[in-house]
């Protein structure tokens, strides 16, 4: 299945050893880099986009309008529903210090009133309703609010991004593909007349395609093997900033699997490049007798 | 542009192919070898009909065609050595069984010290000769030669012609293509085929019903 890998040094010299002199190394290299940055950039936000979801999922607030002052026997209720597992109060203190920001000393000012407000997490298949009821008959006028609903464009903002940098990926391919397509044609023009020879003296198609096929899969191993160091070194370079999204988002950035994922990149597109350069080759030779 | 052409190649027949320039000589040749296919009409090689054979089975029939180019059509970047060696190499063989044989052949046509040097760096009865004998090194049971001998000098044409001869009569069959008369009469049995305005000069009829010299299929 790969003996077209291990050309005899006859079989090298048909081409000869004009490895890297051609463009195709270099357009494979630098798509292997823009490949693994955006897909690390994928997979990472994919990632956080998963931490988010869980954190949020099952998180509740009940915010009870100028109700600071009684925000201890709201915690007693909330923590009493039935499904609640946690709750806890946000300080009176801590909402002003907020308020603070938009309203500047005024915030401080015991005219203005301020909310109780009791975060809340529920297990799932919690009934969300009875919850409701109860803190409804112990606070009047008290709203629930589901977390996901006032994160939920930032979550769909990330997931598209996501899907963006997966097209992105597949779009380079694509172009890491014709490039190959047309190296291989390129390699072919060159060589017409060492074919014609092979050809006339009984050459298959198969014994001229493994001369292009070996060479231009070097040449995508060593392109996208160099991309991809150079992208790896640019990745450490921004572990920093990425552990302090992951202390953000309470969550790694990019899993074990994610870099397993990525480590794979150059042998992917390495057989990417073989599989299309095999394509066009056969399909250019089969147009001659 | 070839027409009406009606004849049969004896198997381990010598042919000379004559004619004037633009008579379809080349044209002739490459159905021959199989580097066209004729646009109408049938092509029979080794008892096979070729003519919409698909282009799959073409290799193995070409493997057993030997073909002198008159351009010689030698590749360039690869020594001599390793130009004669391609046949061998292309049916299958190891850089080890290569050896003998194509060192063989080199001293044969008088280049066994030139095994390294490249084409470009040969003269062109030198390039001719390793031209040669690539095409006989696999003892091809068709030998199809176009002007082999233009190149040559005379001592090396006859040896040309000895080696055509003595593949000749090993079953090999020869169709040679040429001007050069003395060649023709220096080969007593051969056949003279002769191409006119893409038509062959078959006043006999013994092209169109050859007689079975040796070993005939």
């Amino acid at each position: 299945m790969f003996d077209w890998l291990f050309a005899s040094p006859s079989e090298r010299r048909l081409l000869g050893e004009a490895r890297l002199r051609g463009p195709t190394a270099w357009v494979i290299a630098i798509m292997s880099f823009s490949i693994m940055i955006i897909g690390a950039a994928g997979l990472a936000l994919a990632n956080t986009a998963g931490v988010l979801t869980d954190a949020i999922e099952a998180r509740y607030s009940v915010e009870v309008p100028g109700g600071a002052g009684s925000v201890e026997a709201l915690l007693g209720v909330v923590r009493s529903a039935p499904g609640v597992t946690s709750a806890e109060a946000v300080p009176e203190s801590e909402m002003r210090r907020t308020l603070e920001r938009w309203l500047g000393p005024a915030a401080q000012s015991s005219d203005l009133p301020v909310p109780a407000l009791v975060n809340f997490d529920v297990r799932p298949g919690a009934d969300l309703g009875a919850i409701r009821q109860r803190v409804e008959q112990a606070a009047p006028g008290a709203i629930i609010a589901a977390h996901r609903e006032a994160v939920g464009p930032l979550l769909r903002s990330l997931r598209l991004l996501q899907w963006v940098a997966f097209g992105l990926v597949l779009l380079l391919s694509a172009a890491a593909s014709a490039a190959v397509v047309l190296a291989a044609r390129g390699a072919l023009d060159t060589h017409r007349f060492t074919i014609e020879v092979m050809h006339g003296i009984g050459a298959t198609d198969l014994q001229v395609t493994r001369l292009f096929q070996r060479k231009i899969a070097i040449d995508a191993f060593v392109g996208s093997l160099a991309g991809a160091a150079v992208a790896g070194l640019v990745l450490l370079m921004l572990a920093a900033g990425a552990s302090f999204a992951g202390e953000l988002t309470g969550g790694a950035t990019l899993s074990a699997i994610d870099l397993l994922l990525l480590a794979m990149l150059p042998v992917t597109l390495t057989a990417l490049a073989t599989w299309v350069a095999r394509t066009a080759v056969l399909a250019a030779l089969r147009k001659a007798l | 542009m070839l027409r009406d052409l009606d004849f049969r190649l004896a198997h381990g027949g010598f042919y000379f192919l004559t004619g004037p320039s633009g008579a379809g000589k080349t044209s002739l040749l490459k159905l021959l070898y199989l580097a066209q296919r004729p646009t109408r009409g049938r092509i029979r090689l080794f008892g096979e009909e070729l003519s919409d054979a698909p282009r799959e089975a073409l290799p193995n029939f070409r493997r057993r065609i030997g073909v002198v180019f008159q351009d010689f059509r030698l590749i360039r970047h690869l020594s001599a050595f390793d130009n004669v060696a391609m046949p061998l190499r292309i049916a299958g063989a190891s850089d080890e069984q290569v050896e003998a044989p194509v060192r063989e052949m080199l001293a044969w046509v008088g280049l066994a010290d030139r095994a390294s040097a490249r084409p470009p760096t040969l003269s062109g009865g030198e390039q001719q000769r390793v031209a040669i004998a690539r095409a006989v090194i696999n003892r091809p049971d068709l030998l199809v030669a176009d002007e082999p001998t233009g190149n040559v000098d005379a001592a090396m044409a006859q040896r040309l012609l000895h080696l055509f001869s003595a593949l000749n009569r090993q079953g090999t069959t020869v169709v040679v293509a040429t001007h050069d008369v003395g060649l023709i009469s220096a080969t007593p049995g051969a056949q003279l085929i002769r191409l006119e305005g893409g038509s062959i000069a078959d006043p006999t009829g013994t092209l169109r019903n050859p007689p079975r010299p040796r070993g005939a299929n």
